[in-house]
């Protein structure tokens, strides 16, 4: 699943990235092996506020939809 | 403008937007700063001298995530680091400026920094605020991994300058390291096996011609080469070897389908992670809500966000009217006295007339958007200081989206429905440069402040005052009308713009929500201020040598005394109704007091040659020249010469068309002048202003760019004056394109 698909509240570990992955989100820190928390979405459904690396990143969907993840566990919350 | 001075010491500022890096910046240079633009781009050059060193210059690069080149922010950083930039070499030292909470992510663009070989100093600014959320550092454990001395410092409360100062000034003084010495390969970036070979190769291809470059550096340039075309491309005029061999290499690794763009991050964020993670402690549990997130529960909300951002807007603009218009007010009254003081000590004359009339009148029309600006500006930087911009863009962004722009453009745009000046100027924090650009080029639809005493003095002239069932006004839906039309084009205008004028690929919007911060009231005056300063000297003197220009054609050629009309008796305008006049209890009544209706035939005779004057004067040959043009639009010469006029500024259109009808131009003639309107009639008896006139001029208003001050801070702003040309012929066309509809079209209705 990707990035976008995620629910707020969710915590997901970074598997791959696309190929047209934004630079800049790469730049942000997220690559394989990051875990990310989907913090929640804008008033509108879009974008979406996630916690990496100790700081809140804003995504529009379109943008997240290039990053795969996996869900963890409860743990990793 | 600001150049690289002659100091023989540079040290550049380089860091994350949200790090403090302007109010360290101000600290050390006593907030003394130069600011322009570099050539070609809409990026400022902040630069000032480092306080007590006359020989240091300290320059305040744009914050950014990276240095490589996405941006023109990042260009900027980036080509000013490497000494790319013509005109500015490369500075001879550099301070990282870091936020202590937020390490690991900071460290990204340090890591590339120490790869350039220059000496660093890291600034770890926000130590406070670190404390405070339970983080702890190891400065010095840092500063051994990374190699370079690691400075805790606060900008805020003043903690650690004077450690940073020494460290800068030992980077540039007589005993400054070596750039070897700085850069012994510590720390290492391993990169993935798939791509390491290749990368490898590249940079010794490197090394073979620039062998002054630190190995890092060489090897740095080469992963930029294979990863990032618009590194790669000055090379192929630089040295075409190491070109051809990048090339070939991308070939090699695209053919392997290595993951070459993110080569870069996974090598530096995998040595950077465990590093940061090495050197700082938590004393409290990294995922408890901070006060931060408990805030943009409520922000973010999915009803009290958009909520809250509507109170937000109304408390600014309710300020910025409330406390703007009396200080402008005030502001025409001192620079009225002032003319009138000036003209009473000198001889009567043209060179008078220039200096009141021309230059006086000039800088007050300058002067009276200082409190708009300033108001703005006020507001604008308490958004941004405690992080709600951020989120207001987060709310607004599918919106804005679907028209091109992106939420950051939201209160830009929003400011213009004050005043376009500050809303252009704050186009600045986008960080997209085509953003930016389109933002620039819708914003004077908005409907500005000034439009208001025209919409006001038609409205009450030709809409009824009557309420459509019981509850709305006529008056108050043509006004609100009026407005809705200039957002809805605005809206419309950067939909099409960004369609043609400004296709490209769509633009990210990934954008780093910063944690909420108390203002630092110090700063948002001291930068408050800036922007008005910059407004005054950027557009100052341009607006005030127009409003030369536009005195000269109001007053010549002279009426010549034979040419007056003769006695005051005669009635202004051609009409069987003399206009009421208004007394001070608003009752419209004859005025029966004998010397009042000797003050008031004074008054007659004044307007009445003021009226004479500007009918035979340029403008109003220029208003019969234009005439042909507006008629479709049902507009006569006096309309169109109004509008000459009110290129200086909106609102002249009102003083303008008392002139032209021969009536003074005190509030209480605003009546008097309604009258005016609705008695003109064209020679042939029939009335010239009809409520369909009156429409097709109010809409003409809504979209037309009537504004020298906004075309003039845009030039500014864009560094050309290509965009604010575009901008006036679009926006006339389109005046003119909905006048002729709403005209013409009401014409054929049956409705003029």
């Amino acid at each position: 699943m990707t990035l976008a698909d995620a629910s707020a509240g969710d915590s997901v570990r970074v598997t791959a990235l696309a190929d047209d992955v934004p630079p800049r989100i790469l730049e942000m820190g997220v690559l394989p092996g990051t875990t990310v928390e989907v913090v929640r979405f804008a008033p509108l459904g879009d974008p979406m506020d996630v916690r990496v690396r100790g700081f809140h990143l804003s995504l529009r969907r379109a943008e997240a939809a290039s990053v795969l993840v996996e869900a963890v566990g409860e743990d990793a919350a | 403008m600001s150049r690289p001075s002659d100091a023989p010491h540079r040290i550049a500022l380089a860091g994350n937007p949200n790090v403090g890096k302007t109010t360290l910046f101000n600290a050390l240079t006593g907030a003394k700063a130069r600011v322009g633009n570099y050539p070609g781009v809409t990026v400022e050059r902040r630069a000032g001298v480092l306080k007590g060193h006359a020989d240091v210059e300290l320059v305040d690069l744009p914050g950014t995530y990276s240095l490589a080149p996405r941006s023109a922010d990042e260009r900027i950083a980036h080509d000013v680091l490497t000494g790319r930039l013509a005109g500015e070499p490369a500075p001879a030292a550099v301070v990282c400026v870091v936020d202590a909470a937020n390490l690991e992510r900071n460290l990204y663009l340090v890591a590339q920094v120490l790869d350039l070989g220059l000496p660093t100093v890291v600034a770890l600014n926000q130590i406070d605020a670190a404390h405070a959320a339970g983080v702890t550092l190891d400065a010095d454990g840092l500063a051994r991994d990374l190699g370079v001395p690691v400075v805790p410092l606060s900008a805020r409360t003043g903690e650690g300058l004077d450690v940073l100062r020494e460290a800068m000034l030992g980077l540039v003084g007589e005993t400054a390291p070596a750039p070897e010495a700085t850069s012994d390969g510590r720390p290492d970036w391993p990169l993935l096996p798939i791509v390491e070979p290749e990368v490898a190769a590249l940079a010794d291809e490197i090394h073979r011609v620039r062998p002054t470059w630190p190995r890092r550096r060489a090897r740095a340039e080469a992963l930029w080469a294979l990863s990032n075309d618009v590194l790669l491309a000055p090379w192929a005029e630089d040295e075409p070897i190491v070109h051809a061999a990048a090339v070939a290499g991308k070939a090699r690794l695209d053919e392997r389908k290595a993951p070459v763009r993110q080569a870069e991050m996974i090598a530096r964020y995998g040595v950077l992670a465990p590093l940061a993670q090495r050197h700082s402690t938590r004393t409290t549990d990294a995922h408890a809500a901070t006060t931060s997130d408990r805030i943009d529960a409520v922000v973010t909300h999915r009803v009290w966000g958009p909520l809250l951002f509507v109170a937000v807007l109304a408390v600014v603009f309710q300020a910025v009217f409330a406390w703007a218009a009396p200080l402008q007010d005030g502001l025409e009254a001192i620079v009225g006295a002032v003319g009138g003081g000036v003209r009473g000590l000198l001889p009567a004359g043209w060179a008078t007339d220039l200096l009141v009339d021309g230059l006086i009148t000039g800088v007050g029309n300058v002067l009276v958007f200082l409190p708009q600006i300033l108001l703005l500006f006020f507001f604008l930087g308490l958004m941004e200081d405690t992080g709600y911009m951020a989120r207001t863009a987060f709310i607004m962004d599918r919106v804005m989206r679907r028209l091109g722009l992106s939420g950051a453009s939201v209160v830009p745009l929003l400011s213009a429905y004050a005043c376009a000046i500050p809303g252009i100027m704050a186009a600045r924090t986008l960080p997209n440069e085509r953003d930016r650009l389109l933002t620039i080029m819708v914003a004077p639809l908005m409907s500005c402040s000034a439009r208001l005493p025209v919409y006001t003095l038609f409205i009450a002239a030709f809409v009824p005052a009557i309420s459509i069932g019981g509850v709305f006004g006529m008056q108050g839906l043509a006004m609100l009308t009026l407005y809705l039309m200039g957002t809805v084009m605005a809206f419309v205008a950067a939909w099409v713009l960004r369609r043609t004028v400004f296709k490209g690929e769509a633009s990210t919007f990934v954008m780093e929500l910063p944690p909420y911060r108390l203002p630092e009231w110090r700063m948002i005056v001291r930068r408050m201020v800036e922007r008005a300063r910059l407004f005054f000297v950027r557009a100052g003197k341009l607006i005030v040598g127009l409003s030369v220009v536009l005195w000269f054609l109001a007053a010549y050629p002279k009426a010549s005394p034979e040419s007056l009309p003769a006695g005051a008796d005669r009635p202004p305008i051609a009409t069987e109704a003399a206009p009421m006049r208004v007394g001070p209890d608003n009752a419209a009544t004859a005025t029966p007091d004998p010397s009042a209706a000797i003050a008031v035939a004074t008054q007659d005779a004044e307007a009445r040659a003021a009226q004479h004057q500007i009918e035979q004067s340029f403008i109003g040959h220029i208003g019969r020249a234009i005439e042909p043009v507006m008629r479709p639009l049902g507009f006569d010469w006096k309309i169109s010469a109004g509008l000459v006029a009110a290129f200086a500024a909106r609102e002249v259109m009102v003083t303008a068309l008392a002139t032209l009808y021969g009536v003074g131009s005190g509030d209480d003639d605003v009546v008097s002048l309604t009258e005016a309107l609705r008695a003109d009639r064209y020679p042939d008896g029939s009335p010239v202003y009809t409520p369909l006139v009156a429409a097709s001029l109010l809409v003409f208003f809504v979209f037309a760019l009537q504004c020298m001050s906004t075309l003039v801070i845009a030039r500014r702003e864009t560094n050309t004056w290509k965009w604010p040309i575009v901008m006036w012929v679009y926006m006339f066309g389109l005046a003119w394109g909905s006048a002729f509809v709403v005209y013409q079209g009401g014409r054929l209705l049956g409705l003029g």
